[in-house]
Parts: C-alpha cells; sequence; structure tokens
C-alpha cells in the first residue's frame, strides 16, 4: 500500500529540507553514540549480505565456498555459453520491456482517468488497481497458473507480460496520480483557450509535466517484472523461462557459481539503475 | 452539474456543451480506467476467482477442503508457524528500523544521503538476489559460521531452520519498514522535543509522549506491509528454511504443483488471503479511531 509513495518521496525530501540538527535522544555524549553506532551495524547489515555474491562469482572452483581461494572468470564465461542462462536472461529483458510498455501505458490512462473522472464507483477501481500489492504471490500464482492453462497462455511471451503487468500496475498508476494531483489544472485550460486541442494539450502541456512520475512509474514496472518470481514459477515452461526462475531452479538443484555471476551482473545493473535514477532526481531538485 | 466546476475559462463559455463534453472531468476520461480494469479484471480477478472456486468445487462440492484444513493438526501448525514467524520478522524490523529512520531525520544531508542509499539498493536489488546471498551466509560452512567459530562458538545450523528464515527475511523486508517510517519522521517538527523539555519534560519522556505517538502511522504502515509480505513469503523460506517447517505459502505450492490437489491449495490460499485482509482491515478500522481521538 504505501510502499512507494514514501520511496519516491525518500530522495526528494531529503535535498529540500535542510533541517536544524537537534537531536533529542542524542542530547546526551551516550545517547548519540548508541544512535550512530546501532544506526552503522543496521546500515551494515542492510548492504553486506548482499556483496558476498560478488567476491564469490570470481571463484576458481566449482562450489559456493565463501570466501574463495582460487579466482578466475570462469563462471561469467560459462553464463554466456550456456544457452539455458543466456536465453533466461533475455527472456527476463524482453518481458520486463514489453510489461514497462504495457503497464506505463495502461497505468497511466487509468491515474489520468482516475484523477479526472467524475463518476461512481471510482474508489472501487482505485481499490482494485491496487490490490495486486497486498494478494499473496502464491494465492495469485496458482490462479493464473489454471487460468492459464485453459488458455494455453503457459510458457508463452504473452502469457509472462501479461501476468507481470497486472503486478506492476499498482507501481505506476501510484507515482503517477501523485504527480497528476500536484499538477496545476490551469495550465491545461491556458493551452484549450489558445486553441489546442485535447490530444495536444496532453502531449504537450500535461506529459511534460508529469513526466517525472511516469519515468519513476517505468522504472518501477521494469524491475517489478524483472525480479518476479514467484508467478513466473508457475507460468514457464522448460522451453521459456525467466532469469530469476532459472537462478531458482539453479540454486535448488546444484551448487554452480554460474549462478553468482548472474548475480552480480544483476547487482551492477540495480546500482547503476539507482544511482543514476537518485542523480536525476537530485539535479531536478537542485534546478528547482 | 458537475462539469460546471470545470469550466473556469471565459473563452469557451460560447461553446459550452461542446466543451463540456471534451473537457477533462467529465464521464469520458472515465474510459480512460478501461484498459487497466478489464486487464485486471481477466489477469488478477478472475485467477483469484477460479481459486476460491476451486477451494469449495475441487474434487466435490462442499466445505470439505476447509474441514480437511482445519482437521489436520499438521495445518493448523503450518499456520501458527507462519504466523510467528511474520510477527517476529515484523517486532525486529521495527526495533532495527526505528532507531535508523530516527537517523536519518536528524543526519546531515550527506549522511543521510549515503543512509537512504544503503535502504534503497537492496530495496531495488532482486529479491532472488539477495535470498540466494543468505544461502550463502547460512549455509554451515557460510562466513556467519565462521565468524562465531573465530570467537570459539558454533557452528551453528542456521540454513534448513526457521532462525535462518527469519535472519533472511528481517533483513529483506527492512526496507519496507524504513521507508514509511522516514516518510513520518520527517514530517515531525524537530522543535517539538526541546519545547517539551523546555516545560521540564526528560529526554526519554518528551520521546515517549511528543514523539513517538506522532511517529505512530509511520510505524503501523510499516508494520502492515512487512507484516503482510512476511505472511504470503514463498522463495525465502523455501530456499532458507526446511521442509518439515514449512510456511503456508510452501504449502500451497505443494499441494497444487507436487499433489495436483487443486481444492485443497485453493481453500488454503482463501485462508492466507482472507487474513491478509482481515490485518489490513483491522489496521484501517485503528487508524480511523486513532484518527478521531487526534481530531475530536
Amino acid at each position: 500500500m504505501s510502499t512507494s509513495a514514501p520511496l519516491r518521496q525518500a530522495p526528494e525530501t531529503s535535498m529540500s529540507t535542510p533541517r536544524r540538527r537537534t537531536p533529542a535522544v542524542g542530547t546526551s555524549r551516550l545517547g548519540r553514540g548508541l544512535l550512530w553506532g546501532l544506526c552503522g551495524i543496521v546500515g551494515l547489515w542492510l548492504i553486506v549480505p548482499v556483496l558476498v555474491v560478488i567476491p564469490l562469482s570470481f571463484t576458481g572452483k566449482p562450489s559456493l565456498k565463501f570466501p574463495p581461494d582460487s579466482w578466475s572468470t570462469r563462471w561469467y564465461a560459462n553464463f554466456f555459453a550456456d544457452t539455458a542462462w543466456t536465453s533466461a536472461l533475455w527472456t527476463s529483458v524482453e518481458v520486463a520491456l514489453l510489461v514497462t510498455v504495457v503497464a506505463t501505458a495502461l497505468g497511466t490512462a487509468a491515474a489520468l482517468g482516475l484523477t479526472r473522472a467524475r463518476v461512481r464507483g471510482l474508489g472501487a477501481a482505485q481499490g482494485a488497481m491496487l490490490a495486486p500489492m497486498i494478494v499473496p504471490g502464491v494465492v495469485l500464482a496458482i490462479g493464473t497458473y489454471s487460468v492459464f492453462l485453459k488458455l494455453q497462455l503457459v510458457g508463452t511471451l504473452a502469457g509472462f507480460v501479461m501476468a507481470h503487468t497486472v503486478l506492476a500496475l499498482p507501481f505506476v498508476m501510484i507515482p503517477v496520480t501523485a504527480s497528476l494531483r500536484g499538477f496545476d489544472r490551469r495550465l491545461e485550460n491556458a493551452a484549450a483557450s489558445l486553441g489546442a486541442g485535447s490530444w495536444t494539450t496532453f502531449r504537450s502541456v500535461t506529459l511534460p509535466l508529469v513526466a517525472p512520475g511516469v519515468a519513476s512509474g517505468a522504472l518501477f514496472a521494469f524491475v517489478t517484472s524483472f525480479d518476479e518470481v514467484v508467478v513466473s514459477l508457475f507460468i514457464q515452461s522448460p522451453y521459456l523461462q525467466t532469469l530469476p526462475v532459472k537462478m531458482y531452479a539453479s540454486v535448488t538443484r546444484e551448487t554452480d557459481p554460474t549462478i553468482a555471476a548472474a548475480a552480480t551482473m544483476i547487482i551492477v545493473l540495480t546500482t547503476t539503475l539507482v544511482f543514476t535514477a537518485t542523480f536525476f532526481v537530485a539535479r531536478r531538485n537542485r534546478a528547482q | 452539474m458537475v462539469l460546471l466546476d470545470e469550466l473556469s475559462g471565459t473563452a469557451r463559455s460560447a461553446t459550452k456543451g461542446r466543451a463540456a463534453a471534451r473537457e477533462p472531468g467529465g464521464r469520458r476520461p472515465a474510459l480512460l480506467i478501461l484498459p487497466a480494469l478489464i486487464a485486471l479484471a481477466v489477469f488478477f480477478l478472475y485467477p483469484l476467482a477460479v481459486v476460491a472456486w476451486s477451494a469449495f468445487t475441487d474434487p466435490a462440492p462442499g466445505l470439505g477442503n476447509f474441514t480437511w484444513f482445519f482437521g489436520e493438526p499438521g495445518n493448523l501448525r503450518t499456520l501458527t508457524r507462519t504466523f510467528t514467524t511474520a510477527l517476529w520478522v515484523t517486532l525486529i524490523s521495527l526495533v532495527l528500523s526505528y532507531p535508523y529512520a530516527y537517523a536519518m531525520t536528524v543526519a546531515g544531508p550527506r549522511v543521510r544521503g549515503v543512509l537512504t542509499m544503503l535502504v534503497l539498493l537492496p530495496f531495488w536489488t532482486s529479491l532472488m538476489v539477495r535470498t540466494f546471498a543468505w544461502v550463502i551466509l547460512l549455509q554451515d560452512t557460510g562466513v556467519i559460521n565462521q565468524i562465531l567459530g573465530a570467537f570459539g562458538l558454533g557452528p551453528f545450523s542456521l540454513i534448513r531452520t526457521q532462525t535462518g528464515v527469519i535472519i533472511g527475511m528481517v533483513q529483506l523486508l527492512m526496507p519496507f519498514m524504513v521507508l514509511p517510517l522516514y516518510a513520518v519522521m520527517s514530517g515531525i517538527d524537530q522543535r517539538l522535543l526541546p519545547a517539551a523539555r523546555s516545560l521540564g519534560a526528560r529526554p526519554a519522556t518528551a520521546f515517549a509522549t511528543v514523539y513517538m505517538p506522532l511517529s505512530l502511522p509511520g510505524v503501523s504502515a510499516g508494520c502492515l506491509t512487512v507484516f503482510i509480505s512476511a505472511l504470503g513469503f514463498y522463495i525465502t523460506p523455501a530456499l532458507l528454511g526446511s521442509p518439515t517447517d514449512a510456511m503456508i505459502s510452501q504449502q500451497i505450492f505443494t499441494q497444487v504443483n507436487g499433489l495436483l490437489k487443486w481444492g485443497r491449495g485453493g481453500a488454503m490460499g482463501v485462508v492466507l488471503l482472507g487474513l491478509t485482509l482481515a490485518m489490513i482491515a483491522l489496521l484501517a478500522v485503528s487508524l480511523r479511531r486513532a484518527g478521531r481521538r487526534v481530531n475530536g
């Protein structure tokens, strides 16, 4: 429910309000020391566990022993030589890109409709669209599996795209709705009074102004699809599976460090994305 | 009638009727919701309806699957285990996240940036990758046992235990606790604490009676998000836990995928979904009551 709204705010508020440093607990030196000590430990605890996979991916031995005692890049070579891994990666990227397009289009349209329409049942519609965030993954997964068996969508690209799209919809709608609410409608009226049609107004006035919301929605949609495991586990086939599904199978079946190479590449990709996004948000805030 | 308040520009008053039909704010924008609603109906509501339907009809119509579920002691143990695990994960996350989120609000911009980054990076990193990392850390010859061994402790078996599942899940779900806490705490006026102190309250009293109540909306949002996510967690308990200590999601998976008992899996799914919705309703009611107390 409130998972992504604070997320979007977090980097922004951090830039906008330089606050006076008046620590409350920390008035005593002991209290302040405790607070920062705990904070440091928790910070490390959040980040360090993820990092162990990076050295592991360069191990020289075919085991998941940590720390490795010899080094090589053979697991990366193995990843790109094994069609099971590369086709899983390709499927994941393809599905995630398609989901980004479909979910962003559907979610943005729906957010526009929800903020502007004056009809009955809007609250119910909005609630329904946020519901995929709270329904337990496995429950949706078995239902989707059963429906896909009937519709013959198991193991198809279209099946993956649609299953992931409904999961990504709320993550598009929340940021887009937020940016639409903080939007001055008189700008649209001004454009219309100058003779712009509704499509021109939307394209040249509304869209550029809500673009940050749409962009963060698109990023959410991509990541939601790229990370999805539970539903994908059910709707995969031996011929079409996504990268997380391949990783899951690899962890349960074998001790093959190729998975560490795959994990490291995902971490590098994610980190780059987050840093770039944060950089742009910071720059935009400074410009304002 | 509602359309009238949209007509603020005088330029369009001549073509009032047409403008009203074209203007966003009428009935037409509702059509924009339709594509998303259709996708949702076919690929979300319909599958859930199928699950509920199979719970009551497969293999025979009736409540057979539910009497089976509540009649087996093993199932009730699973349900209790799922609940206690989710509860522990929520409590530990809260205890660790509260000071962290508070520190984020009192830190300077640079430190705050670093602290935010430390939360956002794991938040964005694939759940599968992070669970795999925990498999490496918790294994019997893993880093944690090596560190403990250096102090002459252990080795403890952490993987395939409930402790391992809780450790992993706390770390995986903590961003969902920190972010709402921070969002609420950063809106609290920090001058309130010195104000309370100047009126004679001791620091701890000031914190407990002034700051904590104001941060409660963040606490409840964070706890709810973590708790309901933990209730339905599948990947992490499946990879870090033991099959004999399965959580309800794993049992659903086994019933449907392994045993092809769609009805039993469906009944468990209905129970899990019902519990999740009940938790949300409970929170909504308590928040409304709290809001009334503050406002009235």
